[in-house]
């Protein structure tokens, strides 16, 4: 067998059921092979980031490791982003570049990159393979690492005389042979025991839990230990879902432009208990205003988070339902108390509002909320990053884990469409919602015709403001709404210090959406009031294929609530 | 407060490893002084010795950080520990005349230090030590003139321990 072919067969035996590339000439000898491959699904995309973003959204959604196939130099070059928006988020990839000739390395061959130097520090792991001997162990190692432990991406180089290497006595090996990597899957049960009598004593318990809850499949036992305690549970952005967002004891999302309710509950508890989190900036504040005088727990795979950001005095190191199935067992139920009735109150008391604009006008909020009511139950819904991502973070109705994709570490524009055609491909009988708005559809949006061609049917929403609404938000806020180079509809016909959009702007809304979804094969709707909300998301969710939905937004409408940058979670921001 | 610590770091032998541990530090921004890196009496096994120079979080974080990754084995902070062996290898070229020559030569006595080659204006010597003895050796020989030195920074081996029990066993 060459090594074109024991990369083919790696792959089937890892389970690899769909994979996501862009050819080029030094993987000719790898697509030679995927051509009469019929087990395993090639999705074309038609830029190497929406494969990447592609395979992300696929991992994301289903927990199954994404992979991306692309060529040398520029190929692997346009993955970059995708690999590091996957690092920040701990999302299982492996993406596997060609490389020009072992002989040719380090000679500025043509299409030839330093892969293997470009990725060191936004991978989990990464190789060069030298010899198609080392293929098979490689290939095994490369799938290990990306889904055992805190899941990352891997990256693979392999260059085209490796492809074509023949290898005599293949064998796919039994096992991995790391002596370096060891993830800790149990937690210590004296540290367990720690937690629980801390539950106990705590009046004031709050759980805070993010992307490593849905990592380590543990919503269930989520359920339950709130089930068992009443403790009630902030989650993040990357951890939507975790628990159905009309539960009782769900406060909301926390941070900046969390829930007043979560927020508060954060300032004001007593025991935190933090399980597969990371303690972000986006939550936190500044470091030294943060849990001031509570216990903090924090339960996670890797070592290296607990600590970091935070002083900790309960560290677990372990995978998140091994440690909370043990800590169901030691911990004592706990009945609803008088802080269940407190945080209850600051839910009724600070729902979540937005000032409806009179003049017939869309609030992107409305939006979200008319889409609940139309959208499937069981919909995934993958969102861009901005404003748009926020207004879907706060208002949609998300009920189970790995149903709301978001690029949150990196804040990776352009995300939303192509991880929306992974997750598409990865859930065929499941309703796939895209969220975006119009700055961060552009940026991927040669996938339109991807979707349309491959029959992928993504459900399209464009929240269009023509800005690129979050740092416009920001310039309006705190820089004296000098608007530098957010309108996206500036032409040099517009007054060169333009603090804000008016009646009398020139220019339009560039490119027409509804156009360009036409020309890539998929029909189009628009809504640019109020009152035709309702129709286009009735048309645009009834078609069979993909659809691109758009909706011209109030152009300055604001994300609230806000706790600005530097500030702590008590300064909340409630509206314009 | 800022302190220098040495680590030592074993890792698996695999191609661009040591390129692997210098860049985790410098992208996560640290200060390394030194780095050494060879290979060891296990061709598998490959170690690092830094001399890195951080408040006492950020050495925890190094640590944890290095041992975050797929290749490295073990990390060990050998800075307050009594039980290793901590050596450093300068080569130093310094200005003499015929004036002050005897004088030098009774350092490099002193010290142990060993001539490699002896001309009428400058003598070449090499030297290993601790740290501390290097760096006093340096600070005795300046008055001479010190034209040019480099230092490989520091690595170290564990001594044996016994323990409690009598057994021997390895401190590192």
């Amino acid at each position: 067998m060459n090594g074109a072919q024991i990369l083919i067969d790696g792959l089937r035996r890892e389970g690899v059921d769909t994979i996501f590339g862009y050819p080029g000439g030094v993987v000719i000898p790898i697509f030679d092979i995927l051509y009469s491959v019929k087990d395993i699904r090639f999705l074309l995309t038609r830029h190497e980031q929406g494969a990447t973003h592609a395979a992300d959204g696929y991992a994301r959604s289903t927990g199954k490791v994404g992979v991306c196939l692309v060529t040398s130099g520029p190929g692997a070059t346009n993955t970059i982003t995708g690999i590091a928006t996957a690092k920040m988020d701990s999302s299982p990839i492996v993406v596997i570049s060609g490389q020009v000739a072992t002989g040719n390395i380090g000679t500025d061959a043509f299409q030839e990159t330093d892969m293997f130097g470009l990725t060191r520090s936004i991978c989990k792991h990464n190789y060069l393979i030298k010899d198609v001997k080392d293929l098979p162990r490689i290939i095994k190692e490369a799938f290990y690492i990306a889904r055992t432990g805190r899941p990352g991406p891997v990256s693979i180089d392999v260059p085209v005389d490796v492809s074509n290497g023949k290898l005599k006595n293949y064998t796919y090996p039994e096992a991995v042979e790391l002596p370096g990597y060891k993830p800790v899957m149990k937690g210590n049960a004296a540290q367990i025991k720690k937690l629980a009598e801390a539950i106990a004593h705590a009046q004031k318990p709050l759980l805070y839990t993010g992307g490593g809850v849905v990592s380590s499949n543990a919503s269930e036992e989520i359920l339950q230990l709130i089930d068992k305690t009443h403790i009630p549970i902030v989650v993040t952005l990357m951890g939507l879902g975790t628990v159905p967002y009309d539960h009782p004891c769900f406060l909301g999302m926390p941070g900046m432009h969390g829930r007043v309710a979560a927020n508060k509950a954060l300032v004001e508890c007593d025991l935190l208990i933090g399980i597969g989190v990371r303690f972000d900036d986006r939550i936190t504040g500044p470091r030294h205003t943060f849990a001031i005088n509570t216990i903090v727990a924090h339960i996670d795979v890797d070592p290296s988070e607990i600590g970091k950001n935070i002083r900790t005095t309960i560290p677990i190191v372990g995978d998140a339902k091994f440690i909370l199935r043990a800590l169901i067992e030691k911990v004592k139920s706990r009945a609803k108390s008088s802080w269940n009735e407190r945080t209850e109150f600051w839910k009724e008391k600070f729902p979540l509002t937005y000032k409806e604009s009179g003049n017939g006008s869309v609030n992107p909020q409305y939006v979200i909320e008319r889409l609940n009511q139309f959208a499937d139950p069981n919909a995934i819904v993958v969102t861009d990053v901005g404003q748009n991502q926020m207004w879907a973070a706060q208002y949609c109705q998300y009920r189970y884990p790995r149903k709301f994709l978001s690029s949150g570490g990196l804040g990776t524009m352009g995300f939303g469409l192509p991880a929306a055609m992974g997750a598409a491909l990865g859930n065929s009988k499941t309703q796939v919602i895209c969220i975006a708005g119009d700055g961060g559809i552009q940026m991927n949006i040669q996938e339109l015709a991807t979707c349309s061609i491959n029959r992928i049917p993504v459900k399209i929403l464009v929240l269009n403001n023509s800005y690129l609404g979050m740092v416009r938000q920001w310039q309006d806020l705190f820089w004296d709404k000098k608007y530098s180079r957010v309108c996206l509809r500036q032409t040099p016909d517009c007054p060169p210090e333009c603090r804000g959009s008016r009646d009398d702007c020139p220019g339009g809304y560039v490119p027409d959406l509804v156009k360009v979804a036409e020309a890539n094969g998929m029909r189009g709707f628009r809504a640019t009031c109020k009152a035709e909300v309702d129709q286009v998301l009735k048309k645009g969710l009834a078609e069979k294929g993909p659809v691109l939905m758009e909706f011209f937004i109030n152009r300055e409408e604001n994300v609230y609530p806000m706790v600005s940058a530097g500030k702590p979670l008590t300064e909340i921001m409630m509206g314009d | 407060m800022v302190e220098k610590h040495t680590i030592i770091v074993t890792v698996v032998n695999s191609a661009g490893v040591l390129a692997r541990i210098s860049g985790l530090l410098s992208q996560r921004g640290y200060n390394i002084e030194s780095v050494i890196g060879a290979p060891t009496e296990d061709p598998n096994i490959y170690k690092i010795s830094l001399v890195v120079e951080e408040t006492e979080e950020h050495i925890e974080q190094i640590v944890k950080q290095l041992n975050k990754l797929v290749d490295t084995i073990r990390v060990t902070d050998i800075s307050h520990k009594g039980n290793y062996i901590v050596r450093e290898y300068i080569i130093l070229k310094l200005d003499v005349n015929a004036k002050n020559r005897t004088d030098l030569f009774q350092l490099i006595h002193i010290f142990k230090a060993n001539p490699i080659d002896v001309a009428p204006d400058h003598v070449i010597l090499e030297m290993a030590g601790t740290r501390r003895k290097i760096d006093r050796f340096i600070e005795m020989v300046r008055p001479f003139g010190i034209r040019e030195y480099v230092r490989s920074g520091e690595f170290a081996m564990a001594e044996y321990q016994t323990s409690k029990k009598g057994e021997i066993k390895n401190g590192d």
